[in-house]
């Protein structure tokens, strides 16, 4: 806030920020009390910046608008991972002028310990601002605020122990997974696994960018996506399993015991969305598992009696992606059902992220993403692009649309007949 | 210079790194063999393995932006009261993990002090997963932060308690792109004006043909402005969503008269239940008003009141509006249902009401 007549709005040499000031009370840890224990830090070389910073941010409450504009900053050997920050008001706040980001990949689940959170707190206090973020909507650690003369050393120092940038431009982007099976029995598969083996695997497109647009993985272990891949991955794995939900009838009747019969039947048969269950007379379930979606309902209102059942393995979901430009897009069930648990089936895991990779670099327009790109060409070109073959998992129902041309209706009905010859086992004539 | 500073340090692409040596012991143990969880109380959850070991997790909000001594803050009561180890959630919630049942109360007791509030679990409502606005965006509408610290202010009760029907998701987007992404309740800047073009910087700042190519409406041609190359606008055509904004700045998006804040609701990611959703206009138009945002506040307290009195147990935001209908939605909520809340984008027709059912 500046003073009319002076034009300044420094008290001792301190930014006044009235408004922020009115973020510091309630019982929400606040965000305004830690930008000004950094001011504060007089013994620090980050006070300076951190007391123009929140002049800045006061300025922008005041006049609701932003102040920042992007640029190109980047390290060496390196094409993306900082997101550049230069003020449009540097005259008056000349100390955060330059207010960087680097984007660093967090240990996958997001995991760990006192000691590691403390050496990078003490590498940003000595090269950044002191602010961090854990994390970042894209899964970054944010580290916030730093000169364009201080992002090589301080990458540098990150990557001494061990971390490295994650993605930003069009390229590959740092990817998130789930707790898992660090400590979730409802976790289907290897989180860690697929996360690290698909993204060390394809490093290159982070750290160069080269793509039309951004491409983003996300692992979570089952139906619930805790970690919200469906929308805001352009390739979601999402744990599931083919054989039968595991029941512990026992702990059933000691569920319906303690809660009641009447409201087990209210919130866990009549919420099955597909009609799936049903109690017994004796207080026991029943579930018609050929009918149920997976859709983790039950399993997550009696955890004690319900859990995934053993041939466990994930779906991949493709094209999820938030409002630009075509509007929210979720995934489009593509893998209906992958079995993720030995070193092959993490193998072809990684492969078939290569092959949609490079699907994407080269038939998706510039600013295009993968999920446009199927809307633009039709599923079905998707398909055959990647040689999988059409599943009735992908649709909610079939086309309602005669628009279409089926000469080779009968050729692609006899695709299908043959490949369920081969799952049931049966030799086909093509194999012989 | 000498050769020693002649040489560049190349980056060591170790890509993502190992979680294992951060992990809780336990977790390294019991690796993919855990059996079931219980929540002992809100903010606490106890997960058993097959092998009988039980991990203990304490769950508590942060602010996100954190500075270092709050992270080490952090730090200090996971090594006094907890094993040292730590993790975060999608949003943003700090997890202790500990062996011993003795020591959650204490730590519970050691964050609650510490003005960290222990919640987030089961049918609460949980921190807000949001973006970064004018803190550090280059080209936010509002903040992000002072909102979600308003709006957290209110809800602290129900982050603490496990109250609510269900699990609440609330995300904060400062422009039109989401990045905040679906929620059960969503609280996004909307634009009500196209943008203002400053034609003396556009030759100059923007790469014309690509901010052409972004509109989705196809309403943005090149121009000669008084002798300069500019871009010009069709007002009747555009749909203000800013999206010309970002590749090109001096199509000024943002003002006093356009920055507004719509709220929207019943969007989910989880497949529990009913299929992932997403969010759907409740109401647009609110002022941007910092640094409480006090009508933005009010509209998702009234929602959530509601949503709490009237759900099922297990129901989310919209699998409840679901089932009582929309009609029913507005009227115990005192929203307006305007025309503006009926879908004109690709695929309306699929939102429209195709059938003799109503909700009376």
């Amino acid at each position: 806030m500046k003073d009319a007549e002076t034009g300044d709005d420094k008290v001792n040499g301190i930014h006044e920020t009235p408004m922020l000031d009115e973020l510091e009370g309630g019982p929400w840890p606040s965000f305004v009390t830690g930008l000004k224990r950094l001011r504060d830090s007089k013994d620090k070389k980050y006070a300076p910046m951190m007391n123009d910073l929140l002049g800045q941010l006061e300025h922008s409450y005041e006049e609701r608008l932003g102040f920042w504009k992007g640029g190109t900053l980047s390290v060496l050997g390196y094409g993306g991972g900082i997101i550049p920050r230069f003020s449009e008001v540097a005259k008056d706040y000349p100390a955060s002028k330059e207010f960087h980001t680097l984007r660093v990949m967090p240990p996958a689940g997001n995991h760990y310990n006192t000691d590691i959170l403390r050496q990078l707190c003490d590498i940003w206090e000595e090269h950044g601002s002191g602010l961090i973020a854990f994390h970042g909507q894209s899964g970054d650690i944010m580290f916030q605020g730093c000169t364009s003369e201080a992002a090589q050393p301080a990458f540098d120092a990150f990557n001494e122990i061990g971390f490295d940038l994650g993605g930003a431009g069009p390229a590959l982007r740092t990817a998130m997974s789930c707790v898992g099976h660090a400590r979730c029995e409802q976790s289907c598969f290897d989180g860690v696994r697929a996360h690290r083996g698909i993204i060390n695997r394809l490093l290159d497109e982070m750290h160069r960018p080269a793509m039309p647009y951004k491409f983003k993985f996300k692992f979570s272990g089952c139906g619930n996506d805790c970690v919200n891949a469906i929308h805001r991955a352009d390739f979601a794995v999402i744990g599931t399993w083919r054989d039968d939900i595991k029941i512990k009838q026992d702990k059933v009747k000691e569920h319906i015991a303690e809660v009641g019969r009447k409201y087990t039947i209210d919130t866990v048969v009549n919420m099955c969305p597909t009609r799936a269950i049903s109690l017994n007379d004796d207080d026991t379930l029943e579930i018609d598992n050929k009918s149920c979606v997976r859709c983790m309902h039950c399993i997550n209102v009696m955890t004690k009696a319900l859990s995934p059942g053993d041939d466990r393995g994930a779906s991949i979901m493709i094209g999820g992606k938030r409002s630009l430009k075509v509007g929210d897009l979720m995934g489009t069930m593509i893998i209906p059902f992958m079995k993720l648990e030995t070193d092959e089936d993490f193998e072809k895991l990684e492969e078939f992220a290569e092959e949609c990779m490079e699907f994407f670099a080269d038939n998706a327009l510039e600013h295009e993403r993968i999920g446009e790109c199927i809307d633009r060409i039709g599923v079905p070109a998707f398909l055959e692009a990647m040689n999988i073959p059409a599943d009735p998992n992908m649709v909610n129902h079939p086309r309602t649309s005669s628009y279409v041309r089926t000469d080779d209706f009968n050729e692609e009905a006899a695709k299908y007949f043959e490949r369920k010859a081969r799952e049931a086992g049966m030799t086909v004539a093509a194999d012989d | 210079m000498n050769d020693m500073s002649a040489k560049p340090r190349m980056p060591d692409e170790v890509g993502v790194p190992d979680p294992f040596p951060y992990m809780h012991p336990l977790s390294v143990k019991n690796y993919g063999n855990w059996d079931y969880h219980e929540r002992k109380r809100p903010g606490v959850l106890c997960h058993v393995s097959k092998s009988g070991d039980k991990l203990f997790t304490v769950r508590a909000g942060t602010q996100r932006q954190m500075d270092v001594y709050t992270i080490r803050k952090l730090c200090d009561i996971g090594d006094e009261f907890a094993d040292g180890h730590i993790r975060f959630t999608t949003r943003s919630n700090i997890e202790y993990m500990v062996a011993d049942e003795a020591k959650v109360e204490p730590l519970i007791e050691a964050l609650t002090e510490a003005g960290f509030p222990v919640g987030g679990t089961g049918g609460s409502i949980s921190m807000i997963s949001h973006t970064q606005g004018w803190l550090h965006c280059d080209i936010p509408g509002t903040d992000a932060s002072g909102v979600v610290k308003s709006l957290m202010d209110k809800m602290h009760k129900e982050f603490v308690r496990e109250q609510m029907p269900n699990r609440v998701r609330i995300t904060t987007s400062c422009c039109q792109i989401n990045c905040g992404g679906q929620g059960d309740i969503a609280v996004n800047v909307q634009y009500t004006k196209p943008p203002k073009i400053n034609h003396d910087l556009v030759a100059n700042v923007c790469e014309r043909p690509a901010v052409v190519a972004r509109c989705p409406v196809a309403a943005i041609r090149p121009a000669m402005v008084d002798g300069k190359p500019s871009l010009e606008i069709d007002e009747k055509k555009c749909v203000c969503c800013g999206a010309c904004y970002p590749p090109c700045p001096p199509m000024q998006i943002n003002g006093a008269d356009s920055t507004k804040i719509a709220i929207w609701v019943g969007g989910k990611h989880s497949n529990a239940r009913s299929k992932p959703t997403f969010h759907k206009l409740a109401v647009a138009n609110l002022p941007n008003n910092p640094p409480h945002w006090p009508e933005v506040t009010e509209v998702v307290m009234k929602i959530l009141e509601t949503y709490k009195k009237d759900a099922k147990h297990w129901e989310r935001m919209g699998e409840w509006i679901e089932r009582i209908g929309w009609n029913r939605f507005f009227e115990l909520t005192g929203l307006a249902f305007t025309k503006h809340h009926i879908d004109t984008w690709t695929g309306a027709r699929k939102t429209m009401n195709a059938s003799a059912h109503v909700h009376f």
